[in-house]
Parts: C-alpha cells; structure tokens; sequence
C-alpha cells in the first residue's frame, strides 16, 4: 500500500514536470536567458561584429553624461504626464457617462474601444493625416475659417502634446472598460442610500462612487504608467524624435543606438534603466494592491 | 449612477460627451472619405473629400497590388501561430501548477511571475542577437517565438484551474484514466471560456505588434501588416497617392475589427476579470 502510495507520488511528480517542461524551456531560453544575457551585454563595449570587450559600468556613467539620453528620460516622463492624467480622468468621465443599459451608451462603448483594437501604424498614419499641416483634418478646417495651418509635429514644443494627443485617442478604451467594470460591481444599496440622504450628483460621486472604485483607478493609473513609458511606434513613426529630439523617448533612443549605430552595449545599459523603471512602477502596484484588499 | 442629473449640468454633459464622440469618430471617418476619393483630385487639395465624387478605385488598386496581401498572410501565420503556441503551452504548465505536486512547483511559479514585469524593451537586444545567431530573422518562427514566453497566459491558466473542482479528475482517475487523459478529456473543454479569453487578447497583441517585427522582419517578404503599413507611410512619396495609402489604412484595419465585433464578448469579460 506505502509502496503504491510512493509510485503515485513520483508518478505525479514526473507528469507535473512534463506538463510545465515545455512553458519553462520557452520561459528560460527567450525571456531568462536573454534578461541575464542583457545585464551582461550592458557591461562590455559590444559591436554587431561580435567585439566585447569587459568595462564594467562605463556605459551607466557615459548614459547619465548623455544629454541625448537625459533629454529622452525627460521627454518619456512627459509625455507620461500629458497621457496618464488625461486617459485616467478622461476615462472615469467616460465611464460614468456610459454606466447604463440604454442602446445609445451601448454603440458609444463601442466607439471609443474601437481605436484601441487598431495597430499603432494605422492611428499614427489617420493621425498624421489629421495633424499635417499640408492637407490634414485640422489644417483644412482651419483654412475654411481662414485661419493660418499649424506646424504640429515640427514645432519642438507641439510634437510631444500632438503624440499624446493621438495615444489619448488610441489607448482611451481599457481605462474607460476597466472604470466600467469597477462601476458595476459598487454596491446598489449605496445609492439607495445616498438618495434617502437626499445627496446631489456631486456628493453621490465623491461619497459613494470614487471610494468605491479607488483600487481600479490606481490599477489603471499603474498600467498606463507601464503602458506609456513604453512609448515608441507613435514617436517613430510620426516624427522620427524630432524635431531636434524634442519627442524622443527612451524605447526610441534604444532603438536608434542598439540597431542603427549597432552600438550594442551601450543599448542594453539604456534598455536596463528602462526596466528598472518599469519595475518600480509593477513593484507599486503589487505592495499597493496587498496592502488594499 | 443611480440617480439622473437635471437643469444646465446634464446639458453640459451631454455637450461633453457629444464633442467626445465627434473627437473619437472625426478621424475614423476622414481616413474613409480620403480613400475614397481619386489620388488626381487629392492632389488638387484634400478639402475635396469632404464632396462627391466618391471612387472604389483605391480599393480596387489594392487588390492588383500584392504586397499588401502578402503582409496580411504574414500577419495571420504569425498571430495563429502565437496564440495557438501560447494555448497549448499555458494550458499544459497551468494544470501542471494548479493540480500536480512536483518538488520546486511553487519557487519555480513566483519566478515564473516575476517575468510579468519583464519589459519586452529590456530583452531586445540580447534576443535580437540570439536570433542572428540561430539565424531566425525573417522567418515564421523568428516572429513566432518570443510571443511563447509571455508568462501572462499561465498565470491565468493556473488560476482557472485552481478553481476548478477535484473530483472532476478524481472519477477520472478511478477509471484509470492518465493524467495526460484526465487533462485533455475532462479540464481542457471545461476551460474554453478561459481559452477564448487568452486566445483573443494574445491574438489582438500579436496582430497588433510592430516592436520585434520590426526589428526581426527586415526584408519586405516578411513583413508583417504593422510593419508594412508603417514602411507605405514612411515612404509615402514612393507609394501611388495619399487616396491608395487611406485605403490600404482602412483595409489593414477590417481584419481586425471584425475579429472585435465576433469576440468582444470575451474581451469584455477579460478586462472585467482585470478589474475585479
């Protein structure tokens, strides 16, 4: 009987690691491996030809002298500032306004979720025909005021704003569903009680439904922070970083350094900071979450 | 909210959310109108496309011109590959870490959950080089196999297995069932909502992703739809005409947007789930 007890026991060992064998083989060749590989990377002066050679942290140092890559933490922690504030607040309103069963708030949903299913290549290329001051959406209807185009994504200071403009635009619809989905699960017998209180729209939603949802609006506040400091196709494609770095991000500059200069090393140290960054802000949301619920 | 607003604020409201929706469909519709109108009349000022005469000739020039059609295979091999590879591997280790003790299970989960806050930016180079080394770019599985490793997928599984009763595989096991059996007979086809979800959200990612493709597809065979809509656009003198360029935006959009409409059942419940 022990004996039998003891063969199921191995037995079920041995199967449990070949059901999760061929997940962790993918998991420690392409994310584990290529993580060490990179710390380690970021430590030599590396070229496309295979010359590495070992200096320590002197890529760190040359980054943190870099006004190229200062300018990009600063322009990433930016745009950050212009899109996260705007997709929370923006989102919550939306949520709000469309938390009913009636057709019209229905098709609405749908409206502002649709840009999100797009690929960041199609908005760029129907924002960059609404922005270009030669032909575009608003040049045009300016023109039928006779009024001046507006250079947005060559002027240094309306590049940065006129690429959040359009991730606003694209990344609208999680912030606005996930606030939808906090919204339905607040208690009803809330409201029946802030309406026996005799409490106006205003007080409902400071008392009742902000508290409520507190804990989504910090889950979306994380998540767009992790989201937006990876900003990179919207920048590239529609300004290329320019004018004069004025919206270069830090995804961009690794992009630039590690597979156009092919300085390698130097790539990887910057691509390092990055996840440092990124970890912090998924660090915050995990001890925030434990420390709520 | 429970209550309705009355007087001059619901007004505004409605204002506001009026000029939202005019914001969200204004260049959704302006992309329409652009492609369809004559590259010849475009060129005369984009204003016209605010009046008749309307073509499908964009559209029709598409058709002729092959290399869109060619990014779209491209994009539909890689995407079904990823989120099949993705089902299969998260549903096998996700039953293995929900229901099978093996020595090392839970250190080797929380690991496998620390790859959550791994940013695809922070491995790029060291894959890209693995990659040239083994030769993988700009081939199906040099664009199928970085999608395998996000862990997203048997973290979810877990947990929906977890959830699921025991003795459900118990009876199955007193049959004499094997494991491999139990899994495929019994859990597997008790998960599908769970797969329906996982599947759609990898797809949509997949389809939509221009960062590795980008990179790893470097010749114009390979390209997937993000990353050959994006070279039309950057080397917009060279294509035939902004009207033709609309059209190929809205034609690399439906694909997409049809698989939206069909699941969004699905991807509601997944971000309800996220949210909760």
């Amino acid at each position: 009987m022990k004996a039998r007890a003891r063969d199921a026991a191995s037995g079920e060992a041995l199967s449990g690691a070949l059901f999760v064998a061929p997940y962790l083989l993918v998991f420690l060749v392409l994310l584990v491996y290529p993580l060490v590989s990179g710390i380690w990377l970021s430590l030599h002066k590396a070229d496309l030809f295979g010359g590495s050679q070992y200096i320590g942290f002197e890529n760190y140092v040359r980054l943190f002298k870099d006004d190229v890559f200062r300018k990009a933490v600063w322009n990433t922690c930016y745009f950050v500032l212009l899109t996260v504030p705007a997709l929370t607040v923006i989102g919550l309103a939306l949520a709000l306004a469309l938390n009913n069963g009636t057709r019209r708030s229905a098709v609405l949903r749908g409206l502002f979720f649709s840009s999100s299913v797009l690929s960041v290549t199609i908005v760029t290329l129907i924002w960059r025909m609404v922005l270009v001051p030669d032909g575009g959406l608003i040049a045009d209807l300016l023109a039928s005021l006779h009024l001046p185009s507006v250079p947005f994504l060559s002027d240094a200071r309306l590049a940065m704003p006129a690429v959040a403009l359009t991730t606003i635009w694209w990344c609208i619809g999680l912030p606005m569903m996930l606030f939808l989905a906090a919204l339905q699960q607040v208690p009803k017998d809330l409201y029946e009680a802030a309406a026996l209180d005799n409490a106006g729209w205003w007080r409902t939603l400071l008392r009742v439904t902000l508290p409520s949802i507190r804990r989504t609006a910090l889950v979306v506040v994380v998540i767009e922070i992790i989201l937006q400091f990876q900003l990179f196709g919207q920048a590239q494609i529609m300004t290329l970083g320019g004018p004069n770095n004025a919206s270069l991000p830090i995804v961009l500059f690794i992009y630039q350094i590690g597979f156009q200069r092919w300085d390698i090393g130097y790539a990887a140290a910057a691509s390092e900071i990055l996840f440092c960054i990124i970890l912090a802000a998924a660090m915050t949301q995990y001890l925030a979450s434990r420390g709520r619920s | 909210m429970g209550q309705t607003r009355h007087g001059p604020g619901r007004i505004a409201a409605t204002a506001a959310l009026a000029l939202a929706a005019l914001i969200m469909a204004a260049p959704l519709l302006w992309t329409l109108l652009l492609s369809l109108k004559s590259n010849a009349e475009l060129l005369r000022g984009t204003g016209t496309a605010f009046a008749p005469p309307y073509t499908l000739q964009n559209y029709a020039d598409i058709f002729g011109h092959s290399a869109v059609f060619g990014w779209l295979l491209n994009s539909a091999i890689v995407s079904l590959g990823v989120t099949f590879g993705v089902l299969a591997l998260s549903s096998l280790a996700g039953y293995g870490f929900a229901r099978l003790r093996f020595p090392g299970r839970d250190v080797i989960f929380i690991l496998v959950l620390f790859g959550l806050a791994i940013p695809e930016q922070s491995v790029i180079i060291a894959r890209h080089q693995m990659f040239s080394a083994l030769s993988l770019h700009n081939t199906y599985g040099g664009l199928i196999f970085p999608g395998l490793a996000a862990p997203f997928g048997v973290f979810l599984m877990t947990q929906y297995f977890r959830a699921m009763p025991k003795e459900l595989e118990e009876a199955a096991w007193l049959d004499g069932a094997s494991r491999f059996r139990t899994f495929w007979k019994i859990l597997l086809p008790l998960s599908l909502p769970a797969q329906a979800t996982l599947g759609i959200f990898t797809f949509l990612a997949t389809w939509n992703d221009y960062w590795w493709p980008l990179i790893s597809a470097t010749n114009s065979d390979m390209y997937t739809l993000t990353v050959g809509v994006a070279s039309s656009q950057m080397n917009f003198a060279q294509t035939n005409g902004l009207g033709f360029l609309m059209a190929q935006a809205v034609f690399a959009s439906v694909p997409i947007l049809i698989v939206y409409v069909i699941f969004q059942r699905y991807i509601v419940a997944g971000v309800s789930r996220a949210a909760a």
